[in-house]
């Protein structure tokens, strides 16, 4: 298993007061992301455990566009992957990022 | 934590997440989850195998209501390694059984979607479904009626298929399947010949929900939306049969008298002849419509053995 986490600044809270979501499941090629609205407002922080090694690189730029794009301020995301392709990756961040808006 | 919005009669029960289904099959709002994603109460084993856990371990319990009245609820999440039971998620289970004593609710409502114990768990997955089994005896004979919902694509095998048979009421719908061993299992130790596992059409002639409701294993058929499975809930709640001695020496008489009367068939269509369905063969092709119509001529569907 490899662990990441990173960090990032935000501009903005992501809106909404949703305490925390959870969307997808572990199964392969899926993967379950949990949001918790736990930080101050302009941080974010996803981690992540996933069985596939060596793609940090790959999941570093995921996160950051998904941060650029949606914003998730106050937001402590945790992933856990089934072997989740990028683009699946980015689609469930994007879902939990909008049921936290509800 | 409820997933966005979903309209009950075109969810599919089949495609639905555990979290989904439980949310659409509960009166709207009314789900409460006991040891939720939050908590963090994962799998202490499955790092030790370097596999992905998950936050709930595969089961999600709570308390809700359904018409009104009080119910608490387990689905297990077919899609997480087969829905199989570990130890996390079989205390879950055993321990929402436990509670239920205590509650007393209207039912307790069992949305099985398993291919049994976790391999990597083994003996606390097989201790677990021991002590399902137990907690759901006690459960009955102190008069809460437990239900069992099964149509997920994991189905209701090994240790999950046991725990069913000791429910008060199943209700299947067409890709809920329903078995002690599975397809691939009986293939391995008997041979393709005994049992061809990618023979998908015997598979659900053997196990599928058609065949459990006509033989009297399952006592309702359900089409594959939340909202037949919401009904036919409904309905067995109103008559789960009495938990007594009375009740378990007719179910054995039932068993054996079935042995006896189908012990020879070589295939389930045989033994649909033999309960008087006019044309096996169409079974399978049925709409929900014909079979309930067809279900409600055969004796056997009304029994209470499994």
């Amino acid at each position: 298993m490899e662990s990441l986490t990173f960090r990032h600044t935000t501009r903005k809270p992501l809106p909404g007061a949703v305490q925390s979501a959870i969307t997808g499941v572990v199964a392969s090629g899926n993967l379950e992301v949990l949001l918790e609205r736990v930080l101050p407002p302009d941080a974010c922080e996803v981690s992540i455990e996933t069985p596939v090694t060596g793609y940090a690189a790959v999941w570093e730029a995921v996160v950051a566009d998904f941060v650029a794009r949606a914003q998730p301020g106050g937001l402590r995301i945790s992933i856990n992957d089934g072997g989740a392709r990028p683009d699946t990756v980015s689609l469930r961040l994007l879902q939990g990022a909008r049921l936290m808006e509800a | 934590m409820s997933p966005a919005s979903t309209d009950p009669q075109a969810l599919s029960w089949y495609e639905a997440s555990a979290r989904q289904r439980v949310a659409a099959l509960a009166d709207p709002g009314s789900f409460r989850e006991f040891l939720g994603p939050t908590e963090r109460v994962t799998s202490p084993h499955l790092p030790l195998f370097d596999l992905p856990r998950a936050f709930d371990d595969g089961i999600v319990v709570g308390r809700a209501t359904l018409d009104g009245k009080p119910v608490l609820v387990a689905a297990q999440e077919g899609r997480f390694m087969g829905g199989a039971f570990g130890e996390v998620h079989g205390a879950k289970l055993i321990g929402l059984l436990r509670a239920a004593l205590d509650v007393r609710p209207a039912a307790v409502l069992i949305l099985f979607d398993t291919g049994g114990v976790r391999l990597q768990e083994a003996n606390a997955g097989e201790t677990a479904i021991a002590e399902a089994m137990r907690a759901i005896a006690d459960l009955r004979a102190a008069g809460v009626p437990v239900i069992g919902l099964i149509g997920g694509r994991a189905g209701a095998y090994g240790g999950g298929g046991l725990i069913a048979g000791t429910c008060s009421r199943l209700a299947v719908s067409e890709g809920g399947r329903i078995s002690v061993s599975g397809p691939e299992v009986i293939e391995t130790n008997k041979g393709a010949e005994e049992f061809d596992s990618r023979d998908r059409a015997l598979v659900w002639r053997t196990m599928g929900g058609k065949h459990r409701r006509l033989i009297g294993g399952a006592d309702a058929f359900a089409d594959d939306t939340v909202a037949a499975f919401r009904a036919a809930a409904l309905d067995l709640i109103a008559r789960a049969p009495a938990f007594d001695l009375a009740t378990l020496e007719a179910e054995q008489a039932r068993l054996e008298a079935r042995i006896a009367r189908f012990g020879d068939c070589r295939d389930a269509t045989e033994i649909w002849a033999r309960l008087g369905v006019n044309d096996p063969e169409a079974v399978p092709a049925m709409t929900t419509a014909a079979f309930d119509e067809t279900a409600a001529r055969v004796e056997e569907a009304h029994h209470d053995a499994r």
